[in-house]
């Protein structure tokens, strides 16, 4: 394929450029990297495959001529040289754990342990299939039993399924079993109650859950309004969500209250377990009255985000809602053997082909054997320690709209800064310019100019105060020199993007075919 | 436990930490924890173990488990072993990609929104549709969101669903249609395939979708063009599910008519990993673009004119439209698509091809080595791609069989009858690239033996 057969107007401009760039030897990661269609060259190949050890046939006498492919696919062709340099100049071009800090809250970007990208890779792991018989796959099935014992005993649930793909999946899961519940006794509960610090995955899965949504303020401390928690509650009443600690990074004290007032009306209550970070050892769902929860692996369990998936979001329930869980869970037998239960005529059926993110559940489980009991409780206690410190140190610098202390996360408002017409955008992307990932911006909505700060536990106290020391930094400019912080980054190899443009007129592909 | 080594804080840094704060202890930030709800004691968690421990353990656990490398593997039904190039691994290695998080900050992932806005290109250069997302979960929850975009955007509450859908995409497509009050109809196959006629019989003005899979469960290539007239004149669309591989010689289902086109991307070399994490990808008309569920990235400009790549059209998704975002979806499978796309790379428009073409050449041979064995015949007379449906004798127990095919080194077919007792003694038999002449032969003289 020819450069110029990638449609002119779209991409021409921008592949001249990248192209006079390359010639200039600029060093990689300042110049604008071709699309790997534009590397193309006819006749170059990357790829080496088996021989051809069977007697052949023409295609076309083995399937139909209407059925094959008038036209070939118009892939690359490139060298293997060029593939391994195209990826490596756009990994060069993307930022994470490793490449340094990245307080996003919500996220809990923390360290990626290799030892879990390796287990993963075992032959014995990776290159086994769900179909193989159960004898086959002991190995296997062991590892998710007893990761499913384990995130039973950290969230003080009852049974787990390990099959939810995400944290979103994990929470419609979770809200079809409820459901299912309520539907088991006879009763049609069609309101999920969600406060308005929630993410903004809960209204969306309990859309889809068929449910639907009412949401309730939170009060002056930022924690649920019970009285306006009261008054949502009722017959019609299927659960609530709640994150806890909350997407503000603040434990809900009522929450035994809460769940009184969940439960008399004859609801549920769900944990959103995103904030799982703070909690390990310290505080279990299943004792503070929930009945679902799920947890994100690639939170918690330092599984890695690759950039927005694959992650992992089990679900735990208590004993009453078992009976619904997706099929299959792995079992034990009294032999001591593994099998996959496929449950009774009350589970909610499949929510993802075969059983789970594997792959990460193996990654979590190592994770787990890395720590043990007390290294969990551990990465809680200094996850909550760092939030502290951090908040301590910036709160004379930046508002802080709920002053007390903060589990492992907290927020501060840029509404000091956006009177000098600085906003917690501009604070984001001066961020950049210092090698440091922003935080979580404008969310949760309900804090004005929001920044929401996660520094998990695998940072030490040198690159917390790097991050503090800048942070104070921006707050001077912002105060003196705020053109100088709106007009940021400088030093990104991309400046601010038109992201209007983007979505008014969508190029989402390189249309390499025509 | 004082020291681990992913935590750096020493207890003189926690003390100076806690004097900072102007906390007396730990204690003290965990106060407005009710005691009532305090967790006491130790977890009962499996206890840690050291780096060299570990190893040894996970290793013996894996070994466990009857893997590729040393076991010859004619399973498919949804999950392959093909070729890994070991490129893919090497660049999805490149913690640069796999320890950031979702590029919500362009500036510092341009690498990351590249590399998904070339996924989306080559999604929609193999499928032959105008646009695709950064991907799905995996190709079953794929085909679950297209009926959910089919039945939004038609405004009807059925879905026509051929029995030659993998059956846990099937299962999952009546879950979400559960919880989203749709109905869902089932065609079921003759001689392996969908009938046309049935399928048409199935569609009426409330039919949202009709949605197929091709190659199909069974192995079969549907005639997807001869569904196409029936649910666009009945104002439908049609939802075709794909093997991605087999699209390096089967036509696209875009030039057959399809409205939407999922699939998994697990055979572009991603790792079977006991069925997941893979791929899923979901390509569409670009009447629909907006209506898709997950990430989308576009292609921009910065201020200073420069090219540059954002995540778009995100007016769709839960974080802006909460309740009424188009999915709850909020992740997609960046590492798995980055497989996909390193995959398409090496493999260029003449190694998909030829790697198809292996699949279909190897998967024939097969089928003509197996159907010889005495008492064993090929089910459907059908067109195939690389899997296929054998009939055995009807006393021959297949879990039993496939016990003793292990012992003599190979993983071998999937079950039918395990979902549908009027299947009972069929095996279906996938044959990828992988499998060499001497090992489908030594296959066929084990069934033979063994029946």
């Amino acid at each position: 394929m020819k450069e110029t057969t990638v449609t002119g107007n779209k991409t021409t401009g921008a592949a001249q450029e990248a192209a006079q760039q390359t010639q200039q030897n600029r060093p990689a990661g300042t110049v604008v990297q071709p699309l790997i269609f534009e590397l193309s060259r006819p006749g170059r190949s990357a790829y080496s495959l088996p021989e051809c050890d069977v007697p052949e046939e023409k295609d076309d006498s083995l399937v139909p001529a209407a059925y094959l492919r008038k036209r070939p696919a118009e892939l690359p062709e490139v060298y293997e040289v060029d593939v391994i340099r195209h990826y490596t100049a756009l990994s060069r071009k993307n930022f994470g754990v490793d490449n340094g800090f990245y307080p996003l809250g919500s996220c809990t970007m923390k360290y990626n342990p290799k030892i879990n990208e390796d287990v993963a890779r075992f032959p014995g792991f990776a290159k086994i299939h769900p179909y193989q018989p159960e004898e086959s796959m002991q190995g296997a099935l062991e590892l998710l039993y007893n990761l499913q014992r384990d995130l039973a005993e950290i969230t003080g649930m009852d049974r787990v399924t390990l099959q939810p793909a995400a944290g979103a999946h994990g929470e419609w899961t979770g809200l079809m079993m409820i459901r299912a519940y309520h539907e088991s006794r006879g009763e049609k509960r069609t309101k999920v109650i969600v406060p308005d610090s929630a993410h903004g995955t809960n209204p969306a899965s309990a859309a889809a859950a068929g449910f639907e949504t009412v949401t309730i303020p939170s009060d002056s401390r930022g924690l649920v309004d019970l009285a306006a928690l009261e008054a949502a509650a009722g017959p019609e009443t299927a659960a609530l969500m709640l994150t806890n600690p909350n997407t503000l990074g603040l434990f809900e004290e009522n929450i035994t209250e809460i769940a009184r007032i969940v439960h008399e009306a004859g609801g549920l209550l769900y944990y959103d377990g995103a904030n799982a970070n703070a909690i390990m050892g310290i505080t279990r769902p299943g004792d503070m009255g929930f009945d679902v929860v799920h947890l994100n692996l690639h939170k918690t369990m330092s599984t890695p985000h690759g950039g927005g998936g694959p992650g992992a979001g089990p679900v735990g329930v208590k004993e009453h809602l078992a009976p619904f869980l997706p099929r299959p869970t792995v079992a034990r037998r009294d032999d001591g053997s593994f099998y996959l239960d496929f449950g009774g005529a009350e589970s909610i059926g499949r929510v993802k082909a075969f059983y789970g993110n594997f792959g990460i559940l193996v990654r979590a489980y190592t994770y787990i054997r890395t720590l043990g009991p007390e290294g969990l409780k551990r990465v809680s206690e200094n996850a909550v320690l760092n939030a502290n410190y951090m908040l301590k140190r910036l709160a004379p610098y930046y508002e802080v709209p709920f002053n007390r202390p903060c589990k492992h996360e907290f927020v501060l408002s840029g509404s000091r800064q956006k009177k000098r017409g600085v906003r917690t955008l501009d604070i984001a992307k001066r961020l950049l310019d210092f090698g440091y990932h922003p935080p979580t911006i404008y969310f949760p909505l309900i804090v004005d100019e929001c920044m929401m700060i996660e520094p998990t536990e695998t940072e030490s106290k040198e690159t917390l105060d790097g991050f503090i020391d800048v942070m104070i930094r921006i707050a001077g400019e912002a105060e003196e020199n705020p053109e100088h912080v709106k007009n940021a980054p400088y030093t990104t190899i991309v400046k601010r993007l038109d992201e209007t443009l983007a979505a008014r007129k969508p190029v989402l592909n390189c249309s390499c075919g025509g | 436990m004082t020291k681990h080594r992913y935590l750096p804080l020493t207890d003189q840094d926690r003390a100076g930490m806690l004097q900072a704060i102007g906390a007396a202890s730990l204690e003290d930030l965990f106060a407005d924890i009710p005691e009532s709800v305090r967790f006491k004691g130790k977890l009962n968690v499996s206890p840690a173990l050291s780096e060299p421990a570990l190893l040894r353990y996970m290793r013996g656990l894996a070994g466990k488990n009857a893997d590729f490398d040393r076991y010859a593997c004619f399973l498919g039904a949804g999950i392959y072993d093909h070729h890994l190039p070991v490129v893919v691994n090497h660049i999805i290695s490149r913690s640069e990609f796999y320890t950031a998080y979702t590029p919500y900050q362009p500036e510092i992932s341009q690498g990351e929104l590249q590399a998904i806005f070339e996924f989306q290109s080559y999604i929609c250069e193999l499928t032959g549709m105008a646009v695709a997302n950064a991907s799905m979960y995996d190709g079953a929850t794929a085909l679950a969101e297209a009926g959910a975009l089919a039945a939004g955007a038609t405004k009807r509450r059925r879905l026509v669903l051929s029995a030659g859908v993998h059956p846990e995409a099937r299962e999952i497509v009546r879950t979400t249609a559960k919880g989203l009050g749709l109905e869902v109809v089932e065609v079921g196959c003759e001689g392996g395939a969908t009938p046309a006629a049935a399928l048409a019989a199935a569609i009426d003005g409330d039919t949202a979708a009709v949605l197929v899979q091709s190659p199909n469960f069974f192995g079969v290539i549907e005639d997807i063009a001869a569904v196409e007239p029936r649910i666009h004149a009945a104002g439908g669309l049609l939802v075709a599910s794909c093997n991605p591989l087999s699209l390096g010689l089967l036509e696209a289902p875009g030039r057959l008519g399809a409205d939407i086109v999922v699939g998994d991307a697990q055979p572009l070399g991603i790792p079977a990993s006991l069925g997941g994490p893979t791929c899923g990808y979901f390509a569409a008309a670009e009447k629909w673009t907006r209506r898709m569920p997950g990430r989308i990235v576009g292609q921009t400009v910065d201020r200073e004119g420069k090219r540059g790549f954002v995540l778009t059209l995100q007016a769709r998704e839960q974080h802006i439209r909460r309740e009424k975002a188009t999915s709850n979806i909020c992740s997609n499978q960046a590492l798995l698509a980055l497989c996909a796309s390193v995959y398409l790379s090496l493999m260029g428009k003449e190694g998909i091809r030829e790697v198809a073409r292996l699949n279909l050449q190897k998967a024939h041979y097969a089928a003509r080595r197996l159907s010889a064995v005495p008492g064993v015949s090929l089910a459907y007379p059908a067109p195939f791609f690389n899997e296929f449906v054998l009939r055995l004798p009807d006393h021959v127990s297949i879990p039993e069989l496939n016990r003793k095919l292990l012992e003599r080194g190979f993983i071998g077919g999937y079950d039918l009858g395990r979902d549908d007792p009027a299947l009972k003694g069929h095996l279906l038999v996938a044959v990828t690239e992988q499998r060499t002449r001497e090992e489908i032969d030594g296959f066929a003289a084990g069934l033979e033996e063994l029946l």
